[in-house]
């Protein structure tokens, strides 16, 4: 994957570029920042109602590249839930309909930027790099996240919802401590949260923090419309975006299935917070077109007719119509990124059923960083245990 | 060697002093932990000397409070976090035993949160509600976490230090009724040389029954032993400072000795450190024990309002009773 950096995003909050661009704006339509329609047309540049302008100046080969990301990000993503139904995986948590949020804000981030995630944003972890095969390691149960979240300065998931609102604006805390704002190259940090997640005190105590701190802090707010079975209308009576009003800092709602506008919307409100600007709130609305997790059943809750105008709107059609209408890509690419996408999910395949249960003791390990004289214990009662199995006929 | 006349809270202070010093990524997060010193002026002067970024006054938010402290380690900080009363902890329960708990062995050791959290608990300062409570076990319980209460002047000041310094997370409970109390203790002593955080301490030798104590009780079990003296028993005290891990091997070498032991502490009975203990001991000291170990705790209610704790709290006489109950049986 690429990870370009093509932004042509100019933001009201940034001193002098406020000004319009010739031939005037274009005012927000639809209570959103869309950059690119259902139907795969381009607007050029739109202003939120706090006067920030959106726009992107993307590359043919910029273009392609994220739409190659999204295409991989869903085929992964269906193979992940294939493999659960398979009993490959215990469980798994699809982003399918959310494709663009994540791709178009996960590249929004610059290298040096932390994100911290909920448990669904395998789209944003493969934009930061990470082998795509780690989450499975998670749902699969051979371990609880095997990457390096400060080598790829995407932290672990995170299944209590909304905690990790809080380690992020710590986190972005101790960047204004570090001195590490102000600059093109300073750092941001971004916590992904969803619609349900605003409902809860941590998330609200984030924005209080991020708030008083001024911390560099993007929330990224996927609004999928429902936490499970609980529509949005149980989490929230105004636009979630409104709510950053409360707190006192910027909120804007964005269309999650425009990658574009994603990406747009994510990159200035990051380059604000490097800047030492602090927190925006990002509404990025958009639809989980599958379940909550494979053990759930959307029917129960949902009609088919939602589903059905949702997928008018899909993420990854619009890229594809667009680019085609351009000319920016031709059928061979198309056919290419599709191939692409099906060998690496028989790779991804391939791998989960290589992926050996750990060996176990480890169940031992890692409990403390100075360790424990009662884990050791334990420990060494468990293997004199297992020990004694040795030669008897099972 | 600067050994200096301290109260226990003056001597945090000055262990927090010296962690401030020494680490430039040791911070102090708590509400009213700045200008005002905290609410028992345990971060007196901190503030005024290291300045807003070093000990920060938060919001008021519990959870906030850990969960921010939680990112700031990732991000290399060692956070000295305040709970300001023991009752108060509970909204910030959830982010310590799900996530500072969970987070090194989650990331297989990737990520560290030294983070320790500090708590003044225990009664007899005659509180309203919420500000006399024991909650050491639930955190006892959690794995993950380790829990250590000081009980002295010199413990204060050294085992901040050392949790300061150690890479796991660290639940610190303060005995707030000890505060004021006060002790000699040496200042420049080198850490490394120190007690060890997470050691039991024999604090008094005696040969027929053997007082388990932590925080505020050990000096209650002390003055127990001193009383039990004129009634022609020799008893043995030992702090246990460390609530998880527990350390009993000073324990159980004392109670095969001794035959008898007794396990004293404010927080209620059921489920209790003192119910742990006592497994354990029965485990390893069975053919030793002439009695079985005894408890003198809290009882199961709620903590009840201030003119009652005096009947709540384990005091002298129900130390003693609990004693002669192990020589009766």
């Amino acid at each position: 994957m690429a990870k370009s950096d093509p932004a042509g995003t100019t933001r009201g909050r940034r001193a002098g570029t406020r000004s319009a661009r010739p031939g005037g704006k274009t005012p927000v339509t639809g209570d959103l920042v869309q950059l690119l329609t259902p139907d795969g047309d381009r607007i050029d540049q739109v202003t939120w109602h706090d006067g920030t302008e959106y726009r992107v100046d993307f590359t043919d080969e910029e273009y392609r590249s994220l739409y190659r990301d999204l295409v991989l990000v869903r085929k992964l993503d269906a193979e992940a839930t294939a493999l659960q139904r398979q009993g490959e995986l215990g469980i798994w948590a699809s982003l399918l309909g959310q494709e663009a949020a994540q791709v178009g804000s996960g590249r929004a981030l610059r290298t040096q930027d932390m994100a911290f995630p909920t448990y669904r944003e395998h789209g944003v972890l493969y934009c930061r790099g990470i082998d795509p095969i780690m989450p499975l390691g998670l749902f699969r149960g051979v371990d609880l996240g095997g990457w390096d979240p400060n080598e790829f300065k995407f932290n672990m998931y995170t299944i209590v919802i909304g905690a990790q609102t809080l380690h992020a604006t710590g986190y972005a805390m101790g960047v204004n401590m570090d001195g590490k704002t102000g600059t093109d190259d300073g750092e941001a940090v971004i916590a992904y949260f969803g619609d349900g997640a605003s409902a809860q005190g941590d998330v609200n105590e984030a924005f209080i923090w991020a708030s008083v701190f001024n911390a560099p802090m993007v929330f990224f707010c996927q609004n999928n419309q429902y936490a499970i079975s609980e529509p949005l209308e149980r989490q929230t009576r105004i636009p979630l975006y409104q709510r950053a009003a409360g707190f006192g800092f910027p909120g804007v709602r964005v269309d999650g299935n425009d990658v574009l506008a994603t990406y747009a919307v994510t990159r200035a409100a990051l380059d604000n917070a490097r800047h030492g600007q602090g927190p925006t709130l990002i509404e990025a609305y958009t639809y989980r077109m599958g379940a909550h997790t494979t053990t759930d059943d959307p029917t129960r809750y949902r009609i088919a007719s939602e589903v059905e105008a949702w997928q008018a709107k899909d993420p990854i059609a619009r890229v594809r119509t667009f680019l085609t209408k351009q000319g920016i890509a031709d059928d061979a690419f198309l056919a290419e990124v599709d191939e692409q996408a099906k060998q690496e999910a028989l790779r991804l395949r391939e791998r989960v059923l290589e992926m050996p249960d750990p060996e176990p003791l480890t169940l031992f390990d890692n409990v403390f960083p100075n360790g424990s004289p009662e884990i050791d214990a334990q420990r060494e009662l468990t293997a004199r245990y297992m020990d004694s199995f040795e030669g008897s006929a099972l | 060697m600067a050994t200096e006349t301290l109260t226990l809270g003056k001597a945090l202070n000055r262990g927090l002093r010296r962690a401030l010093e020494q680490d430039p990524k040791v911070i102090i997060m708590g509400e009213d932990v700045g200008k005002l010193g905290g609410v028992f002026r345990i971060t007196d002067s901190l503030q005024k000397d290291f300045g807003e970024n070093r000990v920060i006054d938060t919001p008021l938010a519990e959870s906030g409070i850990i969960g921010t402290a939680v990112g700031l380690s990732i991000r290399g900080y060692r956070p000295i976090c305040e709970i300001q009363f023991d009752g108060f902890v509970y909204p910030a329960y959830d982010q310590i035993v799900s996530q500072v708990a969970k987070m090194h062995y989650r990331s297989q050791g990737k990520v560290k949160v030294p983070i320790v959290i500090r708590i003044p608990f225990g009664g007899g300062i005659g509180a309203v509600e919420h500000h006399s409570e024991s909650p050491e076990a639930y955190f006892a319980h959690t794995a993950g976490l380790k829990v250590v209460a000081c009980a002295t002047p010199q413990d204060a000041y050294t085992m901040i230090q050392q949790a300061v310094a150690s890479d796991d997370p660290i639940v610190f409970f303060e005995p707030k009724r000890r505060y004021h109390e006060k002790g000699l203790v040496d200042l420049d002593a080198p850490l490394d040389d120190a007690y060890p955080l997470h050691a039991a301490r024999v604090v008094r030798p005696g040969r027929d029954a053997t007082l388990l104590a932590y925080g505020p009780m050990v000096r209650t079990a002390l003055e127990a032993a001193a009383a039990a003296e004129e009634d022609g028993r020799d008893l043995e005290v030992i702090d246990l400072r460390t609530l998880s891990p527990l350390d009993l091997g000073a324990v159980y070498e004392s109670v095969k000795r001794t035959g008898r032991c007794v396990v004293v502490h404010e927080a209620p009975g059921n489920l209790g450190l003192g119910s742990e203990i006592a497994a354990r001991i029965t485990e390893e000291c069975f053919y030793s024990l002439e009695a079985p170990v005894l408890r003198v705790t809290g009882f199961d209610t709620p903590y009840p309002a201030a003119r009652l704790e005096e009947d709540y709290l384990p005091n002298l006489d129900r130390v003693l009773d609990g004693v002669d109950r192990t020589f009766g049986w």
